[in-house]
């Protein structure tokens, strides 16, 4: 028993970043009905911007002295890898996607497996291939309720991803923006007639969703202890595999999608064999593409002619 | 379908561009490596010089280059220099057997170094032998390398034995009876090391309570630690490569598993130190080389090594080196630059004082040599036992 709740702890907090990452899948599918692919990979340079910032704001010398990093330059670290992978993520689309947005939907799919792998390669050219130690920007503590050890790490995870999650959801619910974004999901040519600066509103959605992507980055990286430049490509698949379960363009699906990808890996891992951990995640994807296409909690539209 | 037949044809002719850029190489580079052959000797080395096992092959190309730099200082082999040329394969299987054609085909090479990791050495191996160029690996222990054929050859002990000595060191030193096995299922030398300690530690009356397996590269180790962690287990046994096996370590802390892992040759890397952190302390490997204790020859290789590098060597660095003096007696042995002579003196290689022991060739073209148990402590691998095949 003890066992089965620890694995659904490590479940969840695996999921809650898979949750962070799909969001960020779901958003631009949503609008642009476009699968971006590169997205894993500003996960992975979410992870990598924090561990430079951590590295600057002198980090080694608190661990050298088995002090805790104070939460103010952790929150500090958090945002400034928010800000950057915002940013990358507005470059791409304005560099990768915009130019090939009226053109047949395989062309940008093309540019977005493109970027995807130039980004791959970029990383291990600027960062090095070789798996980094992720810095300790949250010291750890460990309780134990009944045999199950909870660490505060795995109850960040968890908190930050939640947060960010409401946040999101009141962002889109919300505020201007937010429902500009949903007025283009609905019908982008319709927002456009309607005075909606579409650009615009293309721009945050990649910004927010690139930006909650590298929160998952920085919280994969204080989970998994190692981060490397190839980092983005499975956990990326898993992540659009958790939108699409969730249903892909719905965000409380790509939540549901998330934990649930986790908490199924994680048991497969405990219970069948590891060897099948990853193999689940794409068993999930074939059944769900056969039985519910729309997924979860998506809805099923109908194609008007 | 009209995308996609421009995308074929883009590639189509990008892939023969390269090639006819290629060829252009190749055969300038050929000629150069023929007018140099009067003069020069290249050994060809293939290695992970990046990836997730950079440092075995960053460490042993440091061994190698100061062989061949000490044995050039002192007038080469045969009135030659060695040149050495590294290629990196980046870990990766296809990219072994890349790097190992381009040394023969395009350096001319008369014989190899290489590789580290068993899967790999068995890839370059395999191509080695159907080509007849002799190849030397310093330290893949899978006992299947040198059967890929007669031009494979290694200075380091096999699995079997290594397996054996970390379930006699479990047992006997350590008085454990039960004992976890991780193992990583996609590499050779983890299953191999993994299988050869398990006949060997039940054979000594203990028990395996668990078998657990991850895959290489994969970043979470949580299922497989709090499986172990339902069991009495006294001790993991890891065959794995350092990388994973930091972060496996730090993983069981986070948990609460407070036993000592114990691993093989795999480990042996600084990063496993700064990966696992303090999380690492307490546990035992088995391996080729102690620095700390060592012959005179051996001490005098640390010391050179640390005065070139600025750090000490490790166990794969020393093997490396040897490697690199076994290679460069054979040539000066064998009188030419053949590689079929070259293989014959290879393989009648007796009693070579090497830093990390005596090498003789069996039958098998492997040495018969003892192993060292290294204890992790404050950040180090300390000498703990040294055991005897």
């Amino acid at each position: 028993m003890t066992q089965f709740l620890q694995q659904i702890i490590n479940g969840l907090s695996l999921g809650s970043i898979y949750a962070l990452i799909a969001l960020g899948y779901t958003m631009v599918y949503g609008i642009l009905k476009l699968i971006n692919f590169a997205h894993g990979e500003v996960f992975m340079v979410g992870a990598y911007t924090g561990y430079y910032t951590a590295g600057a704001l002198g980090i080694s010398a608190f661990e050298a002295r088995h002090q805790s990093f104070p939460l103010y330059l952790a929150l500090l670290v958090l945002i400034a890898s928010m800000a950057a992978a915002a940013l990358l993520g507005v470059l791409i689309e304005l560099f990768a996607y915009r130019p090939v947005r009226n053109a047949p939907r395989l062309t940008p799919l093309i540019t977005a497996i493109g970027m995807s792998l130039f980004l791959q390669n970029a990383g291990m050219l600027v960062f090095s291939p070789n798996p980094q130690r992720y810095p300790a920007i949250l010291s750890e503590v460990r309780f134990e309720v009944m045999g199950v050890i909870v660490t505060n790490i795995k109850l960040t995870i968890f908190v930050v991803a939640l947060g960010l999650m409401l946040g999101l959801h009141l962002f889109v619910q919300k505020t201007w923006t937010g429902r500009a974004m949903r007025a283009l999901s609905f019908n982008i040519d319709a927002a456009k007639l309607m005075g909606i600066d579409t650009n615009r509103v293309i721009r945050s959605t990649f910004a927010v969703g690139s930006a909650l992507a590298a929160a998952g980055g920085i919280l994969f990286g204080l989970d998994q202890i190692t981060i490397n430049p190839l980092m983005g490509v499975l956990t990326g698949l898993k992540a659009f595999v958790a939108a699409v379960l969730g249903g892909i363009g719905s965000i409380p699906g790509a939540v549901v999608g998330g934990l649930l990808i986790g908490l199924a890996e994680q048991l497969t891992a405990g219970y069948l064999s590891p060897e099948y951990r990853d193999a689940i995640t794409f068993v999930i994807l074939i059944l769900i593409l056969l039985l519910k296409p729309e997924g979860l909690l998506g809805v099923v539209r109908v194609e008007k002619v | 379908m009209r995308i996609l037949r421009r995308t074929l044809i883009v590639g189509l002719c990008a892939a023969a561009l390269s090639t006819i850029g290629c060829k252009k190489k190749v055969s300038e580079s050929a000629a150069a490596a023929e007018s140099a052959n009067a003069t020069e000797i290249v050994i060809g080395h293939f290695a992970s010089m990046t990836g997730s096992t950079a440092h075995f092959g960053q460490d042993t190309d440091r061994g190698v280059r100061m062989a061949f730099d000490e044995a050039n200082a002192k007038g080469g082999v045969l009135g030659k220099k060695l040149r050495l040329v590294t290629l990196d394969d980046r870990g990766d299987a296809a990219e072994t057997v890349n790097a190992v054609n381009r040394l023969i085909d395009v350096e001319k090479v008369s014989a190899l170094l290489g590789e580290v990791a068993s899967s790999l050495s068995l890839a370059g191996g395999r191509v080695a032998q159907h080509r007849k160029i002799p190849m030397i690996s310093p330290t893949s222990t899978n006992p299947k390398v040198t059967e890929v054929g007669d031009y494979i050859f290694r200075v380091c002990f096999i699995d079997p034995f290594q397996g054996k000595v970390m379930a006699t060191f479990a047992h006997e030193n350590l008085k454990l009876t039960k004992v976890a096995i991780l193992r990583d299922v996609k590499n050779d030398y983890s299953i191999g090391l993994a299988d050869a300690f398990k006949a060997s530690f039940t054979e000594l009356g203990g028990t395996i309570v668990a078998e657990q397996a991850y895959s290489q590269n994969d970043t979470d180790f949580s299922a497989q630690v709090t499986a172990i962690r339902g069991t009495a287990a006294q001790a993991i046994f890891v065959p794995g490569y350092y990388s994973e096996v930091g972060s496996i370590a730090r993983t069981a802390d986070r948990l609460g598993l407070k036993i000592p892992l114990l691993g093989g040759d795999g480990w042996d890397s600084p990063d496993l130190f700064k990966i696992g952190g303090d999380a690492i302390n307490g546990s035992y490997f088995s391996d080729h080389f102690a620095p700390d204790v060592a012959t005179d020859k051996a001490k005098q290789f640390v010391a050179n090594f640390t005065a070139k590098y600025g750090q000490a060597p490790t166990g794969l660095g020393a093997l490396g080196y040897e490697a690199a003096e076994v290679l460069a007696d054979a040539i000066g042995r064998a009188g030419k630059t053949d590689p079929g002579a070259i293989r014959d003196a290879i393989a009648s290689t007796k009693d070579f004082e090497g830093v990390a022991g005596k090498i003789t060739m069996d039958a098998h073209r492997n040495p018969l040599k003892s192993a060292v148990v290294l204890k992790i402590e404050g950040g180090k691998a300390k000498f703990e036992t040294s055991i005897a095949p």
